[in-house]
């Protein structure tokens, strides 16, 4: 994106505000992230849903990895590293589509249903709140490979790059809070 | 007729009305496909109204920039006024112009306004005499509910008018950090007024502007439609903010220190800081009911499933909405009141010819305001049944913040002591302001102490207290910067007699209003019912505050001819009317396309009215041989 056609200077200074709208924007969306682990604290006090394990440790494992490879797509474009620009964006895509495989597809088929009290209520609201950021990402970071593909990032202008990238980073760093808070705190108890 | 179905609001309403459509006929087909009867108001209505207000957006073309660079397709950084059309239509359409989405919101954020204080006459009518006159009970409901939400979002409005017109004028910025995103925020707001308005149609709500479960997770279809609306107005609340703070971090003009910034600019970093953070937990909480109702995931239900019982489960709590609800909506009135209290000091210096005294002690109590105004949200929960240990530390925060307003009094008065004071129309309702907002503020306390809260809450003394706060701290300043600021934005003067009218009808009749309305709050009058017990003596006060309130409407109705007489037939406005120092009054009325022709120099302090040789800017300055400091 930032696809506006300007001097270099013009374009550094814009840069800055981006970012700075960015992160902004992030602390915004701290809020409403935080609000949701409030309410799991509140409703579920020390005690959590029977969730799968393993599941739960896949999901997140895949979930840091496919950060790994986004950090190397963008310092591959820094580079001016178009191929392997273009293939860790395709591999932080299929990982990112394996976590939202194994959260809507695995977990959202289990024990617990949205109607089973707080339970429930907490464990998709987070989730789908958390799914719904991380299909965003992965729209991004489809729009950046097609528009990478027609060539329009440089080592010097790829503000599109780098803000998908922070997105990503930002969108797993959630889930950093969401797993302990849904899969490992609290005992299960069974009536 | 051409030109006005090429105007972008007829295309987004167009479009918003076509993609609901479409949105209810995609609910019915997944529903078929699912099993399920075809037709579920609630569901339908929901999908609808979400896809309606995205097609809004499409339809207006707001998002024609953004799709393009996802495209890869380049556009220019700014846009310049449309050609071969005429100036009136800018208005109407997607616009980046600052100044014109200053308009924008301004004149929206009145019509909203207007909206409300119309169903305020009628339910106050209603109320004038015990019983039920002409309105139902649930009619008198949404009225009631409808009056605070539309009043909210169109103060909301009016703020965003005046930080995005006055912000970067004062800075010396050429326009908003984010053009695109301001022009958003902006019309992402029609679709949410419509949606609001919509509910009222289509079922109303009972609930009041708060929305509580377990009533609203009970109440008319309306209220899903209202939880979309105030959804659309957040988020344009947070884009808002965040352009804005970026603005004043990144495009101050050269010399433009953070303690030469004009004091409206700080309350506006103090107000963006607020509606950033706080505005995403009323957005959440709304969306929680929104989805109890919905899919049935019981956030705030009390009741259990045989299934969660079997799993263990917990149930909801209705008493989680209100910690996350007034987590936003206490400090949702300080978005309110920061501004307004910003331009009181921004105008008094002017008016009193005297420098603004503690400046910066009140750039300081804006933001400490609104960092004491996240610690206070559980005052309005003593008698919710919360946790009886959070009451006193709670009380202790809310009173707390009578300190850095206090200093925003005194600062006032200090102000105005010896200065050489004039008294038009813009000045008027700056002392207005002050004398309303001291009801609003010495009311506040009693409401703050738990003792006395237990007493007063949920009675017409909280209505009183709280139409003292958003008068004297919105309402009052927000009229003034309309008369201190319209000959900028049109190039002329406003009737200075029709002004001192609007004044003297408004200003009498809404000190009688917040007085009476505590009066009767003391006796026992509730607050949001439609009825009340003839045998607490109150009918004659009830009918004075329905006069008061008529007289009030009046006025306003008198402000709005002026503005729009004035806009043809006012005389011609000079660069400065009011002999002011600020940035904006250099420059010509109306302010230029792109308001300063180069960047100026900020020399010297911004308020030192009456002091000799002082300068703030230098609006064509030597660049070159400037002192290295000022660069």
């Amino acid at each position: 994106m930032s696809a506006i056609t300007t001097s270099l200077a013009e374009y550094r200074h814009q840069l800055k505000s981006n970012r700075w709208g960015l992160w902004l924007f992030f602390l915004s969306e701290a809020f409403m992230f935080g609000g949701l682990l409030t309410s799991r604290f509140y409703l579920w006090g020390d005690t959590r849903p029977p969730l799968d394990q393993n599941l739960g440790f896949i999901v997140t494992v895949v979930l840091l990895l496919s950060s790994f490879f986004m950090n190397r797509a963008e310092t591959a474009i820094a580079h001016d590293d178009r191929k392997n620009f273009q293939l860790n964006l395709i591999i932080t895509a299929v990982l990112g589509i394996a976590f939202l495989v194994g959260v809507v597809g695995f977990e959202w088929q289990g024990e617990v249903r949205p109607t089973d009290g707080a339970y429930g209520a907490v464990l998709y609201g987070m989730t789908g709140m958390h799914a719904l950021h991380v299909l965003s990402g992965l729209i991004f970071i489809m729009i950046v490979f097609f528009n990478g593909r027609k060539g329009h990032y440089s080592a010097e202008r790829h503000w599109g790059v780098e803000a998908c990238a922070v997105w990503w980073h930002y969108v797993d760093l959630v889930w950093v809070f969401f797993y302990p808070a849904l899969y490992l705190m609290g005992t299960v108890i069974h009536p | 007729m051409k030109t006005f179905f090429s105007l972008g609001l007829i295309r987004g309403i167009v479009s918003q009305l076509i993609v609901t459509a479409i949105g209810m006929g995609i609910t019915v087909a997944v529903r078929v496909a699912m099993g399920l009867p075809a037709w579920k108001a609630e569901p339908a209505a929901v999908v609808g109204a979400l896809l309606g207000a995205i097609g809004f957006m499409f339809g207006v073309g707001a998002l024609t920039d953004w799709l393009k660079w996802m495209k890869g397709e380049e556009t220019p950084m700014r846009h310049g006024p449309p050609k071969d059309k005429p100036a009136w239509t800018r208005y109407f359409t997607v616009d980046y112009n600052h100044k014109i989405i200053g308009v924008q919101y301004t004149v929206t954020g009145i019509a909203l306004i207007g909206i409300a204080g119309s169903l305020a006459m009628i339910f106050r009518l209603e109320l004038s005499a015990p019983g039920l006159q002409f309105l139902t009970a649930d009619t008198y409901n949404t009225f009631m509910s409808a009056h605070g939400i539309v009043m909210i979002g169109g103060i909301l409005l009016g703020v965003a008018g005046a930080m995005n017109y006055l912000v970067p004028l004062m800075i010396g910025a050429s326009d908003m950090a984010f053009p695109r995103l301001n022009a958003f925020g902006f019309w992402v707001t029609v679709p949410a007024a419509l949606l609001i308005v919509s509910g009222m149609v289509f079922g109303g709500w009972d609930t009041g502007w708060t929305g509580y479960p377990p009533l609203s997770a009970r109440a008319p279809l309306g209220i899903q439609l209202f939880f979309l609306g105030v959804y659309f107005i957040g988020l344009s609340s947070i884009l808002g903010a965040l352009n804005l703070l970026v603005t004043v971090a990144r495009m101050r003009a050269p010399g433009m220190t953070l303690f030469r910034m004009p004091i409206f600019v700080w309350a506006s970093v103090a107000t963006s800081l607020i509606a950033l953070t706080a505005t995403q937990l009323i957005a959440l909480s709304f969306l929680m009911v929104l989805v109890q109702r919905l899919l049935g995931m019981g956030f705030f239900d009390p009741n259990l499933t045989p299934e969660a019982v079997a799993m263990g489960a917990p149930p909801g709590n209705p008493l989680l909405f209100q910690h996350l609800f007034w987590f936003y909506s206490h400090p949702a009135v300080y978005v309110f009141i920061l501004p307004g209290l910003g331009i009181i000091s921004e105008l008094l210096p002017v008016f009193a010819r005297k420098p603004l005294f503690g400046y910066k002690w009140i750039a300081m109590s804006s933001l400490t305001i609104a960092l004491v105004g996240f610690l206070v949200w559980a005052h309005h929960m003593f008698t919710a049944g919360m946790e009886e240990y959070l009451r006193l530390p709670f009380s202790y925060t809310t009173l707390l913040v009578a300190v850095p307003t206090g200093v925003k009094f005194f600062s006032w008065v200090a102000t105005l002591w010896k200065g050489r004071i004039s008294l038009e129309t813009p000045m008027l309702f700056v002392l207005g302001a002050i004398s309303v907002f001291l009801i609003g503020g010495l009311t506040g306390p009693p409401n703050g102490t738990v003792t006395t809260d237990l007493q007063l809450h949920d009675t017409y003394w909280i209505v009183g207290h709280f139409h003292a706060t958003m008068f004297g701290g919105f309402v009052f300043p927000f009229f003034a910067a309309i008369y201190y600021w319209y000959p900028k934005v049109t190039g002329r003067m406003f009737s200075e007699t029709l002004g001192k009218l609007h004044f003297w009808l408004m200003t009498p009749s809404f000190w009688v209003m917040s007085l009476v309305q505590q009066q009767i709050g003391l006796m026992g009058m509730r607050r949001r019912i439609a009825d009340y017990d003839p045998a607490l003596g109150i009918q004659a006060q009830q009918v004075a505050i329905t006069i008061a309130g008529y007289i009030i409407f009046a006025s306003v109705l008198v402000m709005i001819y002026n503005l729009v007489y004035s806009y043809r037939h006012g005389k011609i406005a000079v660069a400065n009317p009011w002999n002011s120092r600020s940035p904006e009054f250099q420059i010509p009325s109306p302010i230029p396309e792109h308001s300063y022709e180069q960047p100026f120099l900020v020399t010297g302090e911004p308020y030192d009215y009456g002091l000799e040789g002082s300068v703030y800017i230098s609006i064509k300055p030597d660049i070159a041989n400037a002192p290295v400091a000022a660069k």
